[in-house]
């Protein structure tokens, strides 16, 4: 076996895979789904249909003319009810389109195969399939792709990492569709012409590293053991890792020469380009102490949260905390009537065990923040600094580079809320009028 | 209707550490050295323990109280500092001046610059430096291990006066601590074995213990004997508190550097000090005045190792 690479710092975590056997099921659709016209980062959609209009299975349902968008598709057929405006977790006011299903999933008729002749209308085609990050990120996936003509990108490093704990919904991308992971890059190595594709997967999924090994051979995919380390999946870790090569600070992947993709985005390019049929479903990782049948779901998108729960036989107590994604960066949501969206891999319900936020102590100059930090700032300074409202300092300290990936507060044994006035310090400065430019 | 959910920010989940732990495995790691302590120097050594612990923790408790803050004995930090405090005196020293320092330790230093986290000196280093100074006498004056407290030097001072007979003990009585000193200082394989403790409860990491025992060793080595590279190292690192202070006060965390690199200068910093006041000094000891300079450069070296931001453009 090659050997195992990593990136410095950050934290070492509980792995707690508790799914990481379990064959997706999959849920059947719901009476109603609840489909959030913003699913991505970027320019929000607008409804292309209205109240009272028949959809069907993977028919387009919002859209809008911004580059940086996605477009939404129906997850079922039958009648759109009602338009409504939810407040999402994330803290903003979304119109949503409420769908009634006939039961009958009629896929729509101008699903099929789309024909592919060049790059252009390759990235076109993932446009069109509504495809964002499925690791969590939500980043439209065809703005990735169409990359500049004067980035050099000599490697495609697709992302099967996964290290937040209990998260095993890409594990099971790579051993339940082994064959659509390496088509998926072998179509995108072709059509961007990158000569190198590596795989990253940590060394705790031994077998999604067996099963890939053998999967590729006779192919140029590289697939690369990681030591598990948290944030390894962070695109600048992970390329740090797998290349050695370090992204500027406020850089992008392309500028070293990388673009980095999530495995089950990758996989789901090759299943696209076969089918036609859009993004409009997910697996989804449901755990948490509260969860009655953990395992791995694929789910229609729009499905709420609580049906999802009842589909894994209930909750075993009162639910403490719902987090949609992992438990360092993911999100605690307030309703467990929220649908689940295209970037959400995980729902963790947890119960009494989770305890509750610790108090927070003074800080005792520890430095553990300082030598977790996988960006290598001093988060003990950020959260002083941001506590002051003092803006020059924050900016000396690199405060924009802070990813919040949780590795300093989760180590800090003063259990400062070092993430949260760090990310209330970045706020205050992107209110701030800009003065001198950027950085 | 469910109960409301709990909505708080990322990360949902934390390492067990805590600031109590991290105190009470210092408390375990100097058990050792406390017990050896008072085998060899007895039951005055035994008292002036638990004087310290008992006084540090009531004037910890009486300032959160004056002052109005969240109770913090529970941290246990008082109690490290009280158990430090103590194995850093002469054995014989009357128990009014234990408890002076126990105050000048938890309420001048610590409590009034703001607790816990605050102080910038060291606080039981800093309250012995200044009984040093207060009581010049009593904290020189050591005890013969054993229950006849004859009058002693240590062999630092042994070394440095060459007193008229005195002859350097045994390098095993000074491994084990059968020797002149203060309560913890003497018995140098009970505070290796809290060093280990310290290490592998991850509480410590090695850099500052063996940056700094190295370069006292170089130094000693180097300029402590006639003409150079004649000295006796081993003599140096194993006597005079270095040990104490390298293990368990130059790594203490409020008073030194949080980076690595800080780390490092700090430790070299504390070893140049405790070299240069050992050989060419007034004071036959150096390690007590040496942290607690260094602890004093401690925001200037935090403000020249400021680590580069991954992917940072390197500036000066
Ligand atoms: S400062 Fe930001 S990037 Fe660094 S460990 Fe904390 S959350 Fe992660
Ligand atoms: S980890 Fe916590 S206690 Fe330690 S230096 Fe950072 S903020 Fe302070």
């Amino acid at each position: 076996m090659l050997r195992k690479k990593t990136f410095k710092q950050g934290a070492t975590l509980p792995h707690i895979k508790n799914t990481a056997q379990d064959q997706t099921i999959l849920m059947p659709a719901p009476k109603t789904i609840v489909v959030p016209m913003l699913q991505h980062i970027g320019a929000p959609c607008e409804p292309t249909v209205n109240k009272g209009d028949h959809v069907k299975v993977g028919q387009v349902i919002g859209d809008t003319d911004k580059y940086v968008s996605a477009p939404i598709h129906s997850g079922v057929s039958g009648k759109v009810v009602k338009m409504d405006i939810i407040l999402t977790y994330a803290g903003n006011n979304v119109p949503v389109m409420i769908i009634e299903s006939d039961g009958e999933n009629e896929v729509y008729e101008g699903v099929r195969p789309p024909k592919i002749g060049n790059l252009d209308e390759f990235v076109k085609a993932i446009r069109a399939s509504g495809l964002v990050g499925l690791g969590g990120a939500g980043f439209p996936t065809h703005v990735k792709l169409n990359l500049p003509n004067e980035a050099n990108i000599d490697t495609l490093i697709v992302n099967a990492v996964e290290c937040e704990p209990y998260i095993t919904s890409d594990n099971r991308e790579a051993l339940e569709h082994t064959r659509h992971v390496v088509r998926g890059m072998q179509i995108i190595g072709e059509y961007l012409k990158i000569p190198n594709i590596i795989i990253g997967v940590e060394d705790n999924k031994p077998e999604s590293i067996e099963i890939l090994s053998q999967a590729v051979k006779g192919t140029k995919i590289k697939v690369q053991p990681l030591i598990t380390r948290y944030p390894q999946g962070a695109e600048k870790m992970l390329i740090s890792a797998l290349t050695g090569r370090k992204v500027p600070s406020g850089g992008l992947p392309s500028d070293v020469g990388t673009i980095v993709l999530n495995i089950t985005t990758v996989s789901f390019i090759s299943k696209y380009l076969e089918t036609g049929m859009p993004l409009v479903k997910r697996r989804v990782t449901v755990d948490g102490t509260a969860v009655k049948n953990p395992g791995n779901v694929e789910v229609v998108l729009g499905t709420t949260i609580r049906e999802l729960l009842d589909f894994c036989g209930g909750v075993t107590e009162e639910i403490k905390k719902v987090i949609m994604g992992g438990p360092m960066m993911g999100i605690a949501n307030y309703n467990i009537d929220m649908p689940i969206l295209k970037q959400n891999n995980a729902i963790l319900a947890l119960g009494e065990e989770l305890g509750d936020p610790p108090d927070e102590t003074p800080c005792i100059r520890c430095g553990r923040c300082i030598t977790r930090c996988p960006m290598s700032l001093m988060p003990v300074y950020l959260d002083l600094y941001s506590r002051r409202r003092d803006l020059d300092q924050l900016h000396k300290y690199h405060i924009m580079d802070c990813m919040e990936c949780g590795s300093c507060t989760y180590n800090c044994p003063a259990k400062r809320y070092l993430v949260q006035s760090i990310r209330m310090g970045k706020t205050l400065i992107k209110q701030q009028p800009k003065v001198k430019g950027g950085k | 209707m469910e109960k409301n959910l709990l909505v708080s920010a990322s990360p949902h989940i934390r390492d067990h550490i805590t600031t109590r732990r991290i105190m009470l495995d210092v408390v375990i790691a100097l058990t050792p050295a406390a017990l050896s302590g008072i085998y060899f120097f007895g039951w005055k050594a035994a008292l002036l323990i638990a004087v310290c612990i008992v006084s540090c923790v009531v004037f910890e408790y009486i300032m959160v109280k004056i002052r109005k803050k969240p109770l913090s004995i529970g941290d246990c930090s008082a109690i490290v500092t009280g158990l430090l405090l103590a194995l850093s005196l002469p054995p014989g020293l009357p128990v009014w001046m234990a408890i002076l320092g126990c105050f000048i330790a938890i309420v001048v230093i610590k409590q009034l610059f703001g607790g816990i986290g605050y102080n910038f000196i060291n606080p039981a280093l800093g309250a012995r430096v200044f009984m040093i100074i207060s009581f010049a006498q009593a904290m020189t004056t050591w005890v013969e291990p054993g229950l006849d407290a004859v009058s002693s030097a240590t062999p630092l001072a042994i070394m440095k006066q060459a007193e008229a007979g005195a002859v350097l003990p045994d390098m095993s009585d000074m491994l084990l601590g059968n020797i002149g000193g203060c309560i913890g200082e003497t018995s140098v394989i009970a505070l290796l074995i809290g060093a280990v403790w310290l290490l592998a409860r991850t509480v410590i990491t090695w850099h500052i213990p063996v940056f700094y025992l190295g370069s006292v060793a170089l130094l000693t080595w180097m300029l402590g004997g006639e003409g150079v590279f004649n000295g006796n190292p081993l003599l140096h690192l194993v006597t005079g508190g270095l040990l104490l202070g390298a293990v368990y006060m130059a790594t203490d965390y409020t008073t030194t550097p949080m980076t690595k690199k800080g780390s490092i200068i700090f430790a070299i910093g504390c070893g140049v000090v405790t070299s240069v006041i050992r050989l060419y000094g007034a004071l036959p000891e150096g390690v007590s005045f040496a942290i607690l300079f260094m602890n004093l450069l401690v925001p200037l070296i935090d403000r020249y190792t400021i680590p580069k931001n991954f992917g940072g453009a390197i500036k000066k």
